[in-house]
């Protein structure tokens, strides 16, 4: 009874979790400025690393929680990465 | 060991309690995310998910391994504290750069489009 309760909150869960990384990805299409879309890239990296975690819990590895690290790294180095460029015009000075 | 269906009932429901409350918050920012009118409202929404929804979710993941593998399970402490000290860092240094793109437009507009 209560592991079906779990499975039913991890799907719905995960439906919500795919909702905002289409929030993000709408930012990212639509964005009136090229910060707007920065920004949506940021969000879908971090939701999908959140969706990652998800996936872990339910399949019981933990192969899953470094994949979703690495996730969350290199959504932090990228979403830099376009703010300097934006800054500068280049990444590397 | 392997799988959700041995959790004891305790602690499949804070399980379920934390991950749904972690997917929730998320949505709610990813929504103001869409809904806020400027860059520099915008820019607030997502914070949510990253801080709240990543501290709820990690405390279900930690829950959940921990009684799995009847041993104190930590490592997602590792994502909580990556989200909370790098996700300030990048927005700042996007906000600087949408700062500096704002106020390079309005000096050509006062200078005029041919400049000086």
């Amino acid at each position: 009874m209560s592991q079906l309760l779990l499975i039913y909150a991890l799907v719905a869960a995960q439906v919500l979790l795919v909702l905002a990384i289409g929030c993000g990805a709408v930012r990212i299409f639509r964005g009136p400025r090229a910060q707007d879309r920065v920004l949506g890239f940021d969000t879908l990296s971090v939701n999908a690393m959140l969706l990652l975690l998800t996936f872990g819990i339910r399949s019981g590895e933990t192969l899953y929680f470094e994949a979703a690290l690495a996730m969350a790294l290199f959504g932090f180095v990228g979403t830099v990465a376009l703010a300097k460029f934006l800054l500068r015009g280049e990444v590397i000075e | 060991m392997n799988g959700i269906e041995h959790l004891p009932p305790w602690a499949a429901a804070l399980t379920a309690l934390l991950v749904f409350a972690g997917a929730i918050v998320t949505l709610v920012g990813s929504l103001g995310l869409l809904r806020f009118g400027t860059f520099y409202e915008r820019v607030h929404a997502p914070t949510l998910g990253t801080t709240l929804g990543t501290v709820f979710i990690a405390a279900a993941s930690i829950v959940c391994f921990s009684v799995l593998q009847s041993r104190p399970v930590l490592h997602e402490i590792l994502i909580i504290g990556l989200g909370l000290v790098t996700t300030p860092i990048a927005l700042t240094v996007l906000v600087g750069a949408a700062r500096f793109r704002d106020t390079a437009e309005k000096s050509a507009q006062v200078r005029g489009p041919e400049g000086n």
